[in-house]
């Protein structure tokens, strides 16, 4: 299972990592990122140790959302040596997310 | 739940897997593609024929009715009924009776003959028939910076995004159903609200009109067309429309654009193996048969008139017992 990371954590945990983070910024009532949900969950277990992958509440985090510019969920960035590297909006299928990531 | 073991081959590397390997390294009766509504059905259906059944899906089952908010026009459920609950429900009792649902895109297919082969992201599959299941996505407007703009501003989906342009203006493009419901959703957020509508009719059903009416802060435009996108700072800032009566045409400051102009058929791993029709979506008769002999079509993907939760169940039901029918006729 993916871990959510919370705001006080996200510097340190995401920005401060020594590998790329993948962070998928979803929302607990949104249909899209429910079906996402287990796609994420998966990617986190089968990339244990390469990259860390969290996801983020935009209701508990939502300055974390903002300073993002989020304003699509889910939304999942992924994160290298404390940058935005790449972005993908909606509920994608995992090959889709492989390839982000291989990019 | 997922089962792990049916995702063994997602894990290795490309050189790991034998030539020719199937995934899971047996023969289907059927394999179906997509577990909407369509599919969930025509996997319950043929499950309960005794079929040996894998229902293949690419995120989570339930497609497009997963991400539906409330579900009002599905017989016997309530108003308060979520898509994403109904979607569980369905899955559950397929598998129930036996169906092996498999995690996977299909990116390619052979569909001759009596053994059907689908490619898979990871690996591939064999089986005796397919159903098409894969549904549809939302249309976009073909416009350019659309694709940078999405999650900027540009959405698909009202109920994912509305909360973002709190108090804000934004327009939604279209004139059905689902962009009927997504200005109802959105004036409850939103400051003011543009409906741009094509011609001078909404197709919304009925019961939709007099609710958009009351709606105070909902502007209908009629005849209106967006021919642009306007941005500031990487997002949205506003829209170019065109009157396609009188030809005028204007900027409006909107923060989102909200995108309800139809959908578009998911045929792209077909590749021209079966008949399409004009706007893409596979030609198919009652019972979902297609254009080549043991492969059928049931829901949003295929040609109809009415896309709904309820017609996508019923093809599906079609679907599963024309295809136990085949296999009875061509048994190996």
């Amino acid at each position: 299972m993916s871990q959510i990371v919370a705001s006080a954590d996200f510097d340190t945990k995401v920005l401060g990592a020594d590998k790329p983070v993948l962070v998928d910024f979803f929302a607990t009532w949104c249909g899209p990122c429910k079906r996402l949900a287990p796609v994420i969950d998966e990617l986190s277990s089968e990339l244990a140790g390469k990259v860390d992958v969290y996801k983020l509440d935009i209701d508990q985090s939502p300055d974390i959302a903002a300073r993002f510019k989020v304003s699509s969920v889910p939304t999942i960035m992924l994160f290298e040596g404390g940058q935005m590297k790449a972005k993908t909006v909606g509920a994608v299928p995992k090959q889709q997310l492989m390839q982000m990531l291989q990019a | 739940m997922r089962q792990p073991c049916e995702r063994g081959a997602a894990f290795m590397e490309e050189d790991e897997m034998p030539d020719g390997a199937s995934a899971t390294g047996k023969l289907y009766d059927v394999a179906i593609i997509g577990a909407g509504p369509a599919g969930l059905t025509a996997a319950m259906y043929a499950a309960r024929a005794g079929l040996d059944t894998a229902l293949i899906e690419n995120l989570s089952p339930g497609g497009q009715m997963a991400q539906t908010e409330h579900l009002e026009n599905y017989p016997g459920f309530t108003l308060s009924t979520s898509g994403y609950e109904l979607s569980e429900i369905m899955h559950g009792q397929a598998e129930h009776f036996g169906v092996q649902t498999i995690y996977d895109e299909v990116v390619g297919a052979e569909l001759e003959g009596d053994v059907k082969t689908l490619t898979l992201a990871a690996g591939s599959l064999e089986a005796r028939s397919v159903i098409v299941a894969s549904g549809a996505r939302p249309a976009k407007l073909g416009l350019p910076r659309e694709d940078e703009l999405t999650g900027s501003g540009v959405s698909y989906c009202a109920t994912c995004d509305g909360n973002f342009f709190k108090g804000r203006d934004v327009c939604i493009v279209g004139g059905g159903d689902t962009a009927a419901a997504d200005a109802i959703y959105l004036s409850r957020i939103c400051r003011h609200i543009y409906l741009f509508v094509r011609r001078d009719v909404l197709r919304a059903t009925a019961i939709y009109h007099n609710k958009l009416e009351q709606l105070d802060n909902v502007e209908i435009v009629w005849n209106t067309v967006v021919e642009g996108l306007l941005e500031e700072d990487g997002a949205v800032s506003g829209v170019h429309v065109r009157d396609r009566v009188s030809g005028d045409e204007r900027d409006v400051a909107v923060a989102a654009v909200f995108v309800a102009i139809g959908s578009v058929p998911n045929t792209e791993f077909l590749d021209g193996k079966l008949e399409l029709d004009q706007t893409g979506h596979i030609v198919a008769r009652e019972m979902g048969d297609t254009s080549v002999p043991g492969v059928f079509a049931a829901g949003d993907v295929r040609t109809k008139m009415l896309r709904q939760v309820s017609t996508a169940v019923a093809d599906g039901a079609n679907c599963a017992d024309a295809c136990a029918n085949y296999l009875l006729q061509h048994q190996s």
